[in-house]
This record gives C-alpha cells, structure tokens and sequence, in this order.
C-alpha cells in the first residue's frame, strides 16, 4: 500500500496555493489523476519520486518511509525504483534510443522486448531529435518501464499518440505493468484515456 | 628569432586551461545548481576578473604571495615553494585572471538544460556524478569546448597580471605579450612583428576552428 499525506506550498500566477494530498493507494493497481491545468499533479508525482521535496508530510510504499519531514528522512530517488515518464519526455539529447534503454538497464532481453512493445525495433540509432513526437513518447515510457519499477508514474504519457497506436499501447500497458506487478500512477487530462485499465482515481482540486 | 617567449605562452596557456578545466567543471555544476548567499559571492569573485584592471589582481596578488609577508612567507618558508617572478606564481595567476572564461560558458549551458534530464537519470538509479558525467557533460559539449578554447586564447594575450606577478625573466617569466612590449620599447620593431604574427596567426586558428567544430549548435564562437 502507497499512504501519501502530503503539503506542499506552490508559486502560481495568482500568488501561492497549497497542494495537499492525502490518499492511500493499493500496490498493483493503475491510478488515474486528474485535476484542472495547475492543480499540482505534476508536483506530487515528483514529490513521490523524491524529485521535490514538500514542505511537511509523510510518504509510505509497502510500510517502508520514503519521505518524513518530521523525522527528517527522504529516501533518495535512486532509491526507491520509481519509473517516470516526464511531460516533456526529457529523453537525453546525446544518447540514441538503444542507449537510453542500456543506459537504464543492462538486461539485453529485456530491452529488445521493450523495443518491440513500443515498435521502436527500427530505430535503435536514431537520437531523439530524429524522432516525431509519438515516437519521443514511446521512447519516454519505454525507459522508465527499463528499471523494471516498483512504482511507474506517468506524467501525460499518451498525448503525442495517434488514435489508434494510444488504444495499442494503453492496452499492451496494463498488461505489462500487470506482469511487472507494478502500481501506477497517471496523470491524464483526457477523460476516457484510460477509464478502462485504471481502477482507481486521485481527483487534485 | 628567440623561440622561447612563444613556448613559455603555449606551455604557460595549456598548463592554465588543464587545471582550469579541473577545477572549473565541478565548480560551475555545483554553481548551477539552485541559489544561496555564499554562491552569488564566490559567483562575483570568479567574475571579477572580467571588469578588474588586470594590473589591480597582479598588484594584490604581488602583495599576497611575495615571499616577505604573510601567505608568501608561509608558503616560502613551510614549502620552499615561491610564486613570485616563478613559472608556478604565472599559473596562479592566470588560473585566476582567466576563470570566468572556463566558468562562464559551462555554467550557462548547464543552466540552460532542462532540470528533468537530471531528474530522468535518477530515476533511473544513477547517482549525481554520474548523471553529471554520461548525460549532462556531453549534453554542453560545444560549450564546453568555447570555454577551454577562450580560456586558452585568452591566457595566450594576458599581459598585465602576468607582467605584476612574473616579471620579465627570459626563459622564465617572458612570456610572448611581455616579449613584444619588450622589443618595442627597444625599438626592434622586427622582433615585435615576429611575435605578433604568432599570436594573431595563433588565435585566429583557433577561433576558426571552434566555428568550424560548432557549425551546427553556435553561430559565434562566443555562444
């Protein structure tokens, strides 16, 4: 079980807002967050990456503390095998699509079966740049499910996708966060995205 | 023509931009990163350099490091080790006199990537050093190589600092800028054409071939 009690104080155009969460989610299951433009989803998927810090709380995976402001512990990201599939990719410019997988893992098996999963087999060489958006997309989700995570948080992680390759791949998705025994984390603006593979949902005001 | 004043330049300019270049990529990565009191004040004696009369750093640093008082005295007498008019007391200063060159550029490309390259590669399990190593660094590769390209041009034209702190020694101190004042002021305009050639020749070799290597990320050296 993931217990997140979290407070965070964040800079918005129209002064400051405090993001405050405070949710338990079950281990192995797929989470949809929505919320409006500014709400702070993408600050709590990195707060529970350990990516920033909240100003108080308390963040729990399987009776393990990731994060306790009181106590003053924060496990470092490297530590606690999250996936993260970033907004804006943030695929590595100097690296080609092989070297970003072999860059998160070494298992050879593995990563040609993620290459298939996300029909990248064709462009091992190719560097971001050389990628359309969909593709850069893939990419993303393919390196974070490399590290084989505990947890996978996804920041909008179909929106560059054409109708029919988002259906493909949200299916194949569940199925192998399924298989990976994984619990995930969406965040999703649209909202039939991904109605059908999630169970539960995080509603940010 | 007498050789020595050009090879004590290029010695005296690789020498600078080797340990610049060691000490200047972990200080503009940690520069980089976020904001505090003590960076911004180590920020503006790193940039000071740049407005300072170079004759002004080579006065205090004449001061600091001659072997009479103070840091100079404990460093002649503790580790018979003395800077001024000394190869070693050139080097220091034109580390010094030339760090914004090597600092500037690296800390502004690294600024300039987006945070969530670092923050992928931690979640990927890889720790600062080596983020900064396999992803950050060849992510400024063209900056990287404006900051060691300007560091060395701009150590081969330094005059003022080295002239407070080295002197005029042959063979010593004497470098190539101080060789041109030198002949000029001896009326041996020859000499001094030689030299200068040298260097513009030299420079201009240089600029060219950062256009050249930067073609597809810089449209001036400088960027």
């Amino acid at each position: 079980m993931i217990v997140i009690n979290i407070e965070k104080k964040m800079r918005t155009y129209a002064g400051h807002q405090v993001l405050k969460v405070d949710n338990w989610i079950e281990t192995g299951t797929i989470t949809k967050i929505t919320g409006p433009s500014g709400s702070g989803k993408t600050t709590l998927l990195k707060i529970i990456a350990g990516l920033v810090q909240p100003e108080k709380g308390k963040i729990s995976f399987n009776g393990q503390v990731w994060l306790d402001t009181v106590q003053k512990h924060n496990l470092k990201p490297q530590k606690r095998n999250v996936g993260f599939v970033f907004q804006n990719y943030a695929l590595f410019p100097n690296m080609t699509v092989l070297q970003h997988l072999q860059y998160a893992t070494a298992d050879a098996a593995w990563i040609e079966r993620l290459l298939h999963f996300g029909k990248l087999e064709t462009l091992t060489k190719h560097k971001p740049e050389f990628l359309s958006g969909g593709q850069q997309q893939r990419l993303a989700i393919l390196r974070a499910l490399a590290i084989k995570p505990q947890l996978l948080l996804m920041d909008e992680p179909f929106s560059a996708l054409d109708y029919d390759m988002r259906s493909e791949l949200i299916n194949d998705l569940g199925k192998l966060i399924k298989e990976l025994n994984a619990t995930c984390l969406i965040v999703s603006h649209n909202p039939n995205e991904v109605e059908h593979i999630a169970t539960n949902m995080i509603k940010i005001a | 023509m007498d050789w020595s004043p050009i090879w004590l330049t290029l010695k005296l300019a690789a020498t600078t931009t080797s340990i610049l270049l060691l000490i200047g990529l972990p200080l503009a990565w940690w520069l980089s990163r976020g904001k505090s009191v003590l960076k911004t004040i180590i920020d503006a004696f790193i940039t000071m350099p740049l407005v300072l009369p170079p004759s002004v750093l080579g006065f205090y640093l004449l001061l600091a490091l001659s072997p009479q008082h103070g840091l100079g005295y404990w460093l002649s007498h503790k580790f018979n080790i003395q800077f001024v008019f000394s190869f070693p007391g050139l080097v220091l200063a034109s580390v010094i006199y030339s760090m914004p060159f090597m600092i500037g550029p690296i800390k502004s490309a690294l600024q300039q990537l987006p945070l969530s390259l670092s923050h992928a590669s931690y979640t990927l399990g890889k720790s600062e050093t080596e983020t900064f190593r396999k992803v950050l660094l060849p992510n400024i590769r063209p900056s990287l190589l404006t900051a060691i390209v300007l560091t060395f041009a701009h150590t081969l034209g330094e005059f003022g600092v080295v002239l407070m702190i080295g002197g005029n020694i042959p063979g010593v101190t004497r470098v190539a800028s101080i060789a041109i004042y030198d002949a000029v002021e001896n009326m041996d305009y020859a000499a001094a054409n030689n030299y200068s050639l040298i260097l513009f020749a030299l420079t201009f070799i240089i600029v060219i071939a950062v256009f050249i290597f930067n073609k597809h990320s810089a449209k001036s050296p400088l960027e």
